[in-house]
């Protein structure tokens, strides 16, 4: 099947010089949830605006769909929902007066049953309305999925959905996004919250300086790129790590309580038996051991460094 | 065409109207109650009459065009530069719609507002003089051009202006000496000669001329002419909007 949103060598150089994106492509299957992980100014939010319509490409293509941003636009546009980053949002109007005029601008016909639908789902509907300035942070932004809704897209763009969001509404938002793709929807989301791509992400694409260094299943990512940990805490505590388990390369935790040892999941062997007889070898007695896989925001500091030297 | 989508936007543009009904018409009647105060009273007393109209009347298609060309410029502008300076133009750019679309839903309801506001101030002048109107479909042809014309104008102010100040900025230094240089409070027959040739460079003048001629028949310039006038000032302005958006200036980085 041909991928829904289909970018080829999208170029886009600013008036003032500034090159954001510098040739991406990116592949995107429908029904599937994309994390584009970026620090600021990496060019995630250009990449969304360009393939939006709100920024034009200096060059390079854009299909959503099969259809051309830009010899297609209506078609194109007209099945991509947008939740910006900033709270664009009329202060005066109403909830839903705003909803209805998104609706309304993507051409489709007056729909309020589904418009009531979307504003439950997202808890609105008991401040349909309210004037939007008397609503709270949160409430806010979810008027921005609402809109972006409104319009039954096939593919959403959310451009840092949960920047300046609290901890609950961000658990919230990451539910809105998986009933989102119960139904079939397309889901891009830019984030530099790791934990967040890491949650709710099939794939994971990681940008920065304007190109895509790389995009992967989140598991093969985290798989391929993966340390894990192995820390043992200590009946008795060492002064040192000695001499007979050099070979280990073992750290000692604070106040010779716990040893960690760093292996590579890939490898055939990891070594963890030849390090536990070498212990029990040497009399130390364990109390407990812990294993703790690497996060993607090791492995995403890790690539942007590389991008940098 | 996405019919759907014009009628969105004018529509929810007219609720804006709506909600602040009250500011909408009470100015514009305020207003135009002082100017018969001061105008029609204080200097009708030493004018009486205008080529057979009395100065009260005389200055009525005036006054109108006034609120409606200051109305339409101001509604436009606002209407276009409110979501550019809240950002919810992420929206109109991101929708499928195109730029005649745009225009159409926005200038069309400044239009309506300023076409309302003309129709109050009418009502409320007739409160105050005695009002034929000789020609009332040119009459309402011509404010509805004005209305439509000056609400282009108006937007493209808006889709300029970067802040606030700019958006004052046009409508007081260039539309309203204009406006009050264009005949709005007296027929340009009254000029000493020199003052009547440079008069005729300014386009209000066949504005106000040709709205007054649909008053009372009589006018400073064929009426030809002030419909010629008000359609090179329509198309003008049409074919910069048009620019506008084809080159995404100010709006599409």
């Amino acid at each position: 099947m041909a991928p829904i949103l289909r970018i080829t060598d999208l170029k886009k150089t600013y008036d003032g010089g500034f090159e954001a994106l510098k040739g991406v492509s990116l592949d995107i299957e429908e029904g599937e949830i994309l994390a584009l992980l970026g620090p600021n100014g990496a060019g995630k939010t250009t990449l969304i605006s360009t393939v939006c319509g709100i920024t034009v490409p200096t060059s390079g293509t854009v299909t959503v769909g099969g259809h051309d941003i830009i010899t297609d636009y209506r078609a194109a546009r007209s099945q991509i929902g947008l939740v910006p980053q900033e709270i664009n949002l009329e202060p005066f109007e109403k909830v839903w007066n705003t909803v209805r005029l998104t609706r309304g601008m993507f051409g489709k016909k007056r729909d309020d049953a589904l418009l009531e639908d979307i504003l439950r789902r997202l808890s609105l509907w008991d401040k349909k309305d309210t004037r939007i300035k008397e609503l709270s942070g949160g409430m806010k932004r979810r008027v921005l999925i609402a809109k972006a809704l409104s319009h039954e897209p096939r593919v959403l763009f959310l451009d840092e959905p949960t920047a300046g969001v609290d901890v609950e509404l961000r658990k919230d938002m990451w539910e809105i996004v998986a009933e989102l793709k119960k139904q079939g929807v397309t889901i891009i989301l830019t984030t530099h919250y790791i934990e967040e791509a890491e949650a709710i992400s099939d794939r994971v694409g990681v940008i920065n300086g304007g190109q895509l260094l790389l995009v992967e299943e989140k598991k093969a990512l985290m798989e391929r790129m993966g340390q894990k940990q192995l820390t043992i805490e200590l009946r008795e505590p060492l002064s040192a790590v000695p001499e007979a388990l050099a070979e280990f390369d073992l750290e000692l935790g604070e106040e010779g309580q716990t040893l960690t040892y760093s292996y590579d999941t890939r490898k055939e062997r990891t070594g963890i038996t030849t390090l536990l007889s070498a212990l029990s070898d040497n009399g130390i007695v364990l109390r407990d051991l812990v294993t703790r896989q690497s996060s993607l925001e090791e492995i995403f500091v890790g690539l942007v460094k590389e991008g940098a030297a | 065409m996405n019919f759907r989508a014009v009628w969105a936007i004018y529509r929810y543009e007219m609720t804006r109207f709506f909600r602040t009904l009250m500011q909408s018409f009470i100015s514009p009647v305020i207003s135009t109650s002082l100017y018969f105060v001061v105008f029609g009273t204080a200097i009708g007393s030493r004018i009486q009459e205008v080529e057979g109209v009395s100065y009260g009347a005389f200055i009525v298609p005036g006054l109108i065009m006034l609120s409606v060309i200051m109305q339409s410029i101001s509604n436009a502008s606002f209407g276009i530069y409110f979501p550019k300076f809240i950002g919810t133009i992420y929206e109109l750019l991101s929708a499928p719609i195109n730029f005649l679309e745009i225009v159409i839903g926005y200038v069309g309801a400044a239009a309506t507002k300023s076409l309302f506001i003309g129709l109050v101030i009418l009502g409320t002048a007739s409160l105050f003089v005695d009002l034929t109107i000789a020609h009332p479909f040119a009459m309402i042809a011509f404010l509805v051009l004005t209305c439509v014309s000056f609400a282009l104008m108006g937007f493209i102010i808006g889709i300029w202006a970067g802040n606030f100040e700019q958006l004052q900025l046009v409508p007081l230094l260039i539309v309203t000496p204009l406006v009050f240089l264009g005949g709005s409070f007296y027929s340009i027959s009254m000029l000493p000669d020199i003052w009547q040739t440079i008069t005729l460079f300014n386009p209000v003048v066949y504005l106000i001329s040709g709205f007054r001629w649909a008053f009372f028949d009589m006018a400073d310039v064929p009426i030809g002419i002030s419909l010629l006038a008000i359609a090179a000032f329509t198309g003008l302005c049409l074919a910069i909007v048009w620019l506008i958006f084809r080159t995404g200036w100010r709006i599409r980085a």
